[in-house]
């Protein structure tokens, strides 16, 4: 479920919902919760749904768009964003874990250094991997394809995300440790069931 | 070969003609981190990036403190350029909590987000000037950003993590004839800096070793996604300050340097000429500051967000630098992702330094304008 | 008549054998001690004069306090003037070891190779709260809680980051510890 902090402040937005959710597009889900999507935004979110009906727009902001695709799509979906959206390059790749889902999200924020028209935008894609109780990273299920090819500016933040999370990216060229100790044998810190001493 | 090895290390083939050097952590011209350089001959054949020796697990501890406690330890990845590391966490936790900064503690947060710009740049460049033997290079800036160090402790009360910046607007006012004292230091500033193209800028030495080395064009700018220096220094024009205006940027008038030639002495002037225009807003924010006002909004005891996620970004001086905030309705923020703009430009480390000289390598990789410790956060 | 042969012996070793053998060696060793004083007491204090006013550290940046450490080399905190000129060569010609910061667990074992490649005499400083007990960072999974279980610490030097002028007396602490200890 994503609320966005902006309409907590606005009272008047859950009675536009309700109007205009017939004018936006009828492919949303969660209608209830989307804010009333500003005319800038309804290409980029209406594009995204035209060619990849499967997948889900979280929230579109004024300046912030959030697309959930499954991971089967992503690459299809990646390619889509930056040859014909103009998304360059990868600001962040995050991971969050969540335990409860068995889960873990990959999180991608896109933005673009070319396209004067959208250099305020960031665009969120996100994908969820089945997460295992006992992690092997890199030879269990939590396994992603990388957007190396499509994206190059993500090769560093992945490795990271793999030794933080354990979420193995298929297909980026260098899988090794960046950050934590070569010898580090415990399970990857970034999970919620490794706790930090003394907490 | 008996003995077992430990793991994660391993034997390496050695080679007749490659050899492996450890640019290490203990090394003159490397900092806190490692590189990796395979030499044939006089000339850099591979490059591997060895980072985390200071990985301190900023993110984890996030999960463990609450938004207002979060504050000491997030600022010490660059400790002089504290400020413009809170600044996207004060902004993404404003509006996620809906709050709306007074005017007055706009403008101060202006001032010292470009004061600390310009403390960072100076350290940076000392560094570059020892890199490369000019030891007038770390005399100079070493002395001049005392006196702003002099104006951020009369400020914020500590010459480097300030601890200034909190939700909602800042943490105590400036004292009482802080205007006077900051234009007079600034002014000062501004002409010693400039006096820096005759000692620095147009010295032959320089210009002949960092001229033509490591040339990152445009189009390779723009795909390994650099950001800050290094990306202006190609010749794309994009500052947050500019693009995505945040607290009172849109309100002052400024430039935001281009150079096109994209190698190490475009990479090294262009921090110089920012901090010319830093002087510029730091004046025209005093002018324009309110003369008086709160500068703070009041927290309750443990603030807590909705079900929601925000991503804000700001300019330091590395780069773009954004949070990612994920929280759940609770004090603690679920997930807490800081996006560095060291990390971002970490991955021009291998493009441009496969294929230089060995001697080229301090004045390449320090030129990337990339501090260790944030990096590794 | 045979009852009156006498022996005689020559004049001077009679002298020498009638000094008793024990008082001689007492006499001998109490001259060595006198003189083995008066020598060394100046050769040690010359010694240690030249050790505490050339303190050369090793250019190893650990951490965020090494920007208060090169802070403390510039113009206006003056760490020169007290002989500590950081030596960018070789770490076989350095005696002090600064531990500017946090210590992580991929750090350490690099930071006690320094550490031993280093010659005798060599003096540790621990800077900045982390370097002492882990500091803000005590609860996080990749930091060491303080040095003192890979290096002898000489000098404490307390604050977050310390500031140079701190730093300064740190030094000097431990030049008036370098003033006290045997010059050997």
């Amino acid at each position: 479920m994503h609320v966005t902090a902006r309409e907590n402040k606005k009272n008047e937005s859950k009675v536009v919902f309700k109007m205009s959710s017939d004018e936006n597009n009828t492919n949303v889900e969660k209608t209830e919760e989307a804010p009333p999507v500003p005319e800038f935004e309804n290409p980029l979110a209406n594009l995204i749904l035209k060619k990849f009906p499967s997948a889900t727009i979280a929230f579109a902001n004024t300046d912030r768009t959030r697309v959930n695709v499954s991971k089967e799509e992503i690459i299809q979906t990646a390619s889509f964003i930056r040859d014909e959206l103009h998304f360059d390059h990868a600001e962040s790749v995050s991971g969050v874990d969540y335990p409860d889902e068995k889960q873990i999200e990959v999180v991608y924020h896109l933005g673009s250094y070319d396209d004067p028209s959208l250099s305020k935008q960031i665009l969120t894609l996100a994908t969820r991997v089945p997460r295992e109780d006992n992690p092997h990273p890199g030879n269990d299920s939590t396994k992603l394809s990388s957007l190396y090819e499509i994206f190059p500016s993500v090769a560093f933040h992945e490795r990271e995300c793999f030794e933080m999370l354990g979420v193995y990216f298929e297909g980026n060229p260098d899988n090794r440790r960046l950050l934590l100790p070569e010898d580090w044998a415990d399970i990857p810190p970034l999970r919620k069931d490794f706790d930090i001493k003394g907490r | 070969m008996s003995a077992k090895l430990p793991p994660g290390l391993q034997l390496e083939k050695v080679d007749d003609r490659i050899m492996t050097l450890n640019v290490g952590p203990q090394h003159p011209g490397s900092g806190h981190m490692r590189i990796i350089i395979k030499v044939d001959g006089d000339y850099i054949v591979h490059t591997d990036p060895d980072p985390g020796y200071v990985h301190r697990g900023e993110e984890k501890m996030a999960e463990y403190r609450n938004y207002i406690t979060n504050i000491p330890h997030l600022e010490r990845p660059v400790i002089h350029d504290s400020c413009n590391i809170l600044y996207p966490y004060c902004l993404g936790i404003e509006e996620l909590l809906g709050l709306e900064v007074p005017e007055r503690a706009k403008y101060l947060r202006v001032i010292a987000a470009e004061l600390n710009r310009c403390v960072y740049i100076q350290y940076w460049l000392a560094i570059y000037g020892i890199f490369l033997g000019h030891s007038t290079m770390f005399m100079w800036p070493t002395g001049d950003r005392e006196l702003l160090i002099d104006l951020l402790e009369k400020m914020t009360g500590a010459r480097v993590t300030h601890a200034y910046f909190v939700p909602g607007g800042i943490r105590n006012d400036v004292p009482p004839n802080f205007e006077d004292v900051c234009l007079r230091q600034v002014n000062y500033f501004e002409k010693r800096i400039k006096e820096y193209a005759d000692v620095f800028y147009d010295n032959p030495i320089l210009i002949s070793r960092t001229r033509d080395t490591g040339v990152l064009s445009r189009e390779d700018a723009i795909k390994l996604g650099t950001t800050g220096s290094v990306l202006r220094a190609s010749g794309v024009d994009f500052d947050i300050r500019k693009k995505e205006p945040y607290d009172v940027y849109d309100e002052l008038d400024f430039q935001s340097p281009t150079l096109k030639e994209g190698d190490s002495y475009a990479r090294s002037k262009i921090p110089w000429l920012d901090m010319l225009e830093s002087c510029r807003i730091i004046r025209e924010a005093l002018k324009k500051m309110p003369k008086s006002g709160s500068v703070r909004v009041k927290l309750k005891p443990k603030p807590k967000g909705g079900d929601t996620e925000i991503y804000r970004r700001v300019e330091s001086g590395r780069g773009a630098l954004g949070m990612y905030i994920v929280s759940k309705g609770k004090p603690q923020p679920y997930r807490l992702k800081i996006s560095v703009g060291s990390f971002r430009n970490l991955i021009a480390m291998p493009h441009l330094l496969t294929g230089e000289k060995l001697g080229n390598m301090p004045a390449v990789y320090w030129s990337l304008n990339y501090w260790p410790v944030e990096a590794d956060r | 008549m045979v009852n009156d042969i006498t022996v005689s012996k020559p004049k001077g070793l009679s002298v020498i054998n009638q000094i008793n053998s024990h008082n001689a060696n007492v006499f001998v060793g109490k001259l060595g001690d006198l003189l083995y004083k008066a020598v060394d007491t100046p050769l040690g204090m010359a010694l240690n004069w030249g050790r505490l006013w050339s303190l050369w550290p090793v250019h190893i940046e650990t951490a965020c306090c090494s920007v208060e450490f090169g802070a403390a080399s510039g113009p206006r905190y003056d760490v020169e003037r007290f002989g500590i000129i950081e030596a960018f060569g070789s770490l076989r010609q350095c005696d002090l070891v600064v531990v500017q910061g946090t210590i992580t667990r991929k750090m350490a074992p690099r930071l006690r190779l320094v550490y031993d490649q280093m010659p005798e005499p060599k003096y540790v400083i621990a800077m900045g709260a982390c370097a002492i007990t882990g500091g803000l960072y005590f609860d996080s999974y990749n930091v060491l809680p303080g040095i003192d279980g890979i290096l002898p610490v000489d000098v404490y030097v307390p604050g977050c980051p310390p500031r140079p002028e701190t730093l300064i007396q740190g030094c000097m602490l431990l030049q008036e510890k370098i003033k006290r200890m045997k010059a050997r």
